[in-house]
């Protein structure tokens, strides 16, 4: 492992979710994406590239932990697990095994709103590797001892954080934030909910879900457009017609409340969560402008990362990401702070918000936060085919439009001052809901 | 070691993780049989990877890739944590930190201003044996960034205002990394026992009692002994060609002064090690227990020619993955482990380690857990490994680094870890080559020859009371 024991000098602070869904594109002529359409009917979204012979593939179906049933939490995380361990008439070691000597590597996972596969190949391999995703989607087995294995897998990593602070608060924080809606229930399941679940359950889900009209297909690398056209139909040409989804209701955060997990810890983790907007809303880019400038995770120059970090020292990680799921939407503030500093850091952190509630940004911010957002599109989604597909892939989940990368600048340069002060006005002078993970403290004593 | 392997998290990470983290894999001319023949031929030439020195003794890499108007811009410099002096750990990382305060010609936060403008990324990061900084950026970008690059290697002003409050962010980094993570505590406990004498002993980030006392004199004192063009690597990976890249970097870098020759890298050595120690932490926030087991090896820079590629074989056939030997075993088979495996870091100057983990699952014990990942150690011992296990290994190795061309910026961190601990471009390039070369004997050998129960370190990480089942 080269990266063994690296420092780097900023954490990720993964807003996996947020910034993954939400980060939107701009133009970049370069990339040139083919709209395909098979025969029967399936559309993938093609960026046709010889210079690296591998060929991508990335595409979800709507589903995710959202359609777990009620009782069987943690159903879309054992299903994704199976998928590789056993298919068609080849069980679980040979399935694998021919999948290695294919070269090929494919995964699948399950989001909130998504379940998502992809398979990576050598373009020489290509053929053999899509037969095997196609076996994959198509007639995973789910044989006992494999969906057993797994399954006392995932038990197994939620028996071993059972003691852990930092699970026991996300639990109680999602429980906290979404009250009885699909979005509180852990992703994993219980233990209690995961013995639930039978072949059936899985089969069940596979045929609900599985289908072509929640499809989405992008495809990076060396195969050209009329191949591809066969290969989705192969692929998934014989799925259900229509989706059977439970129906989700939209939900808003419970805000205004404070969520505590009491633990003797030398340093004292903080989330704050205020309300966002949808992705289809026109506040849109407005909040995300806004949030770029209070706490974005691309520049070394936020708000929240001068005043907590640069002028304090209070902390190594601060940022703040807007978060877009299918059926609900926030803004999140993070960081990890000494415990004894922890009123202080709180006290900074609403001091930046009130700043940014009263005064909004100022023009030079803006000028400069739009050339980051519009710049910084092409840098970090478009680098590897990897990242192009993925960014394909959520384009056509968020129903964006192909043309959306040439529309984005502008999009961007139109928002104005106006707007990011009324949006900042209105997310962030409601009382947040609060998260402290760490040794109790009252907010307002100085540390 | 790293957390990953401690915790009781199912494995699915797919093989390729694991082999691109073997740190060697990446070349231009992976000899892979080209589906489309023609753009891929060409894609190669074009892509031909150069190499060369400036007059200051700065060495530079380019590596083309022009799929997408992007560039990644390294510096790498032979320094990390094993250079520091006694009493100084986390020198290396804490410098690294203040490398982003500002010069005399630009003030704090104006190269970070000028990425931002531009859309682009940076960051840096320290490990053992370097210490590297990077940005993402367009490629007419580039010249700039080699501008403010080429400025913060002599210019930097170091104050005692600055100084402060970043070794405050840096203590606040090892509680979030170390204090408040016992797979890290113990990690390093583990480290600090396996290395007697070697400063590998040390974290990278450094012993909480040592950041605090970290001052300017410090910092001032390792910038003007480390910090140097002829101590320097650039690498740049991207849309650009190596005759443009070396016109940028003599006007930016090239400009600089060649500081003092630097000595040789000798740090101390390791004795001969005869004892099997233990190192047990117990926490209240643990409830599955699980182990280690780490042997020191030979490094790629430190090896016999084709040992460390035997080793990498090794832990992948042994425990690298899904298809691996103890994974098939231990949490496929007979169902004793939610995880297992092994692992080799082999991109190290000095002498490097080896590893196996794994934790129980439902009712089984982890001393069952620890016998079985020895009996399979002691199989490859005992009757070597299998000729399609191997071919199979080799294959995911070579692929692993076709793979890796398609991302620009691991194309460069693999170049940079190489020849920033003692190895060369063609050493890259020819890996696929060596890695086809090495037979199951000499598999059989290394794991005979280094995987002995006598000389190892086991880190056990338990609960700090027991569970009930």
């Amino acid at each position: 492992m080269t990266k063994l024991f690296q420092m780097t000098r900023v954490s990720a602070f993964a807003f996996l979710l947020a910034l993954g869904a939400a980060t939107p594109v701009p133009a970049f002529a370069e990339v040139a994406i083919q709209e395909v359409k098979s025969d029967k009917g399936i559309t993938a979204w093609l960026v046709e590239d010889y210079t690296v012979p591998i060929v991508t593939i990335r595409f979800s179906f709507q589903g995710g932990n959202t359609q777990d049933p009620p009782g069987k939490e943690g159903l879309s995380e054992l299903i994704s697990g199976l998928f590789d361990e056993g298919a068609g008439e080849f069980d679980s070691d040979t399935f694998q095994t021919k999948l290695d000597e294919a070269g090929a590597e494919m995964r699948f996972g399950a989001g909130r709103d998504t379940i998502y596969g992809s398979m990576r190949m050598l373009a020489d391999r290509r053929d053999e590797a899509l037969d095997l995703l196609k076996l994959a989607v198509e007639q995973p087995r789910f044989d006992a001892a494999p969906i057993d294995r797994i399954r006392a897998q995932i038990v197994a990593g939620i028996v071993a954080n059972a003691r852990d602070p930092e699970t026991a608060a996300q639990v109680k924080w999602q429980e906290a934030l979404y009250g009885d809606h699909p979005y509180a229930r852990p992703d994993d399941g219980t233990e209690e909910t995961l013995a639930t679940i039978t072949v059936d359950d899985l089969r069940a889900y596979h045929k609900a879900i599985f289908a072509k009209d929640t499809l989405n297909v992008s495809v990076v690398g060396a195969i050209d457009a009329e191949t591809l056209k066969r290969k989705l139909d192969d692929l998934f040409g014989e799925l259900p017609e229509k989706a059977d989804l439970r129906p989700v209701p939209m939900v808003d955060l419970k805000l205004g409340q404070e969520v505590r997990v009491d633990y003797d810890l030398p340093q004292t983790s903080l989330q704050l969560a205020f309300p966002g907007v949808a992705r289809s809303s026109p506040d849109f880019f407005p909040a995300y402008v806004m949030n770029e400038i209070l706490g974005g995770g691309g520049a070394f120059s936020s708000r929240l990362f001068n005043e907590v970090r640069e002028k304090r020292g209070l902390a190594y990680g601060v940022s703040s990401g807007v978060v877009t799921n299918k059926y609900s939407s926030g803004l999140v503030i993070r960081t990890a702070t000494r415990s004894d500093r922890a009123p202080e850091t709180l006290g900074v952190i609403r001091d930046v918000i009130r700043r940014m509630t009263e005064e909004g940004p100022t023009e030079k911010e803006l000028a400069a936060t739009k050339k980051y957002i519009i710049g910084s599109y092409a840098l970090n989604n478009l680098d590897s085919s990897e990242a192009i597909a993925a960014t394909l892939l959520s384009l056509q989940q968020e129903d964006l439009g192909i043309d959306y990368m040439q529309r984005r600048d502008a999009l961007i340069n139109g928002v104005t001052l106006e707007q990011v002060k009324e949006v900042a006005r209105k997310l962030l002078s409601v009382e947040p809901a609060i998260l402290v993970i760490g040794p109790a403290f009252e907010e307002g004593t100085k540390g | 070691m790293e957390s990953k392997s401690f915790l009781g998290r199912r494995l699915r990470l797919g093989a390729a993780l694991l082999i691109l983290s073997t740190g060697l894999a990446g070349t231009a001319h992976a000899d892979t049989t080209p589906a489309t023949a023609t753009p891929v031929a060409q894609a190669q030439v074009e892509n031909e990877i150069s190499s060369f020195i400036l007059d200051n003794g700065m060495q530079v890499v380019v590596i083309p890739d022009r799929r997408a108007p992007i560039v990644t811009h390294m510096v790498w410099y032979k320094v990390g944590s094993a250079d520091e002096p006694p009493g100084k750990s986390g020198i290396a990382h804490f410098f690294e930190h203040l490398m982003f305060k500002g010069t005399e010609k630009h003030k704090a936060g104006e190269f970070a201003a000028r990425i931002a403008e531009i859309g682009g990324s940076e960051n840096a990061f320290t490990s053992n044996d370097y210490t590297a900084y990077y940005q993402t950026v367009t490629p007419d970008a580039l010249e700039s960034m080699m501008e403010y690059e080429a400025d913060r290697m002599r210019n930097l002003i170091l104050t005692d205002n600055v100084i402060g409050p970043e070794r405050d962010v840096v203590l606040e980094e090892r509680r979030l990394r170390i204090e408040t993570s016992p797979e890290a505590l113990l990690s390093e406990e583990v480290n600090a026992t396996l290395y007697q004498n070697h400063p590998y002993r040390v974290p990278v980030i450094g012993w909480m009692h040592e950041i605090e006392q970290l001052n300017r004199t410090d910092a001032v004192a390792f910038y003007n002994q480390y910090y140097a063009p002829n101590n320097a690597i650039l690498i740049v990976a991207g849309d650009v060609d190596a005759g443009e890249v070396r016109a940028l970097a003599e006007k930016t870098y090239g400009q600089l002064k060649r500081g003092p020759d630097l000595p040789p890298r000798l740090r101390p050595t390791e004795p001969e090690q005869n004892t099997a120690r233990t190192v047990t932490l117990t926490d209240p926030r643990v409830t599955t227990p699980s182990y280690s087991k780490t042997w020191l090896v030979p490094s790629y820079n430190t090896a016999e020619p084709g040992e460390a590629e035997a080793l990498d074989l090794l832990s992948e056939i042994l425990g690298g993955g899904m298809r691996s030997r103890i994974y098939q075993a231990l949490v496929v088979k007979n169902g004793l482990a939610s995880s297992a495996g092994a692992y080799f870091s082999g991109t190290r100057l000095d002498v490097a380690s080896f590893a196996v983990y794994g934790a129980p699952r439902g009712t089984a014990k982890l001393d069952e857990v620890q016998r079985a990942v020895d009996e399979e150690i002691a199989a490859i011992v005992k009757d070597g490994v299998g000729e399609r296990e191997l071919e199979a290994a080799k294959d995911r190795f070579v692929r692993s680094m076709i793979f890796a061309r398609d991302n620009q910026s691991s194309m460069a961190n693999i170049y940079g870890a190489s020849l920033a601990t003692g190895g060369t471009v063609e050493d890259v390039q020819q890996w696929p080559d060596r890695i086809r070369k090495v037979t199951a004997a000499d598999i059989q050998k290394v794991a005979a020859k280094y995987l002995k129960a006598g000389n190892s370190v086991t880190g056990y990480l338990l609960p700090a009371e027991p569970v009930q089942n």
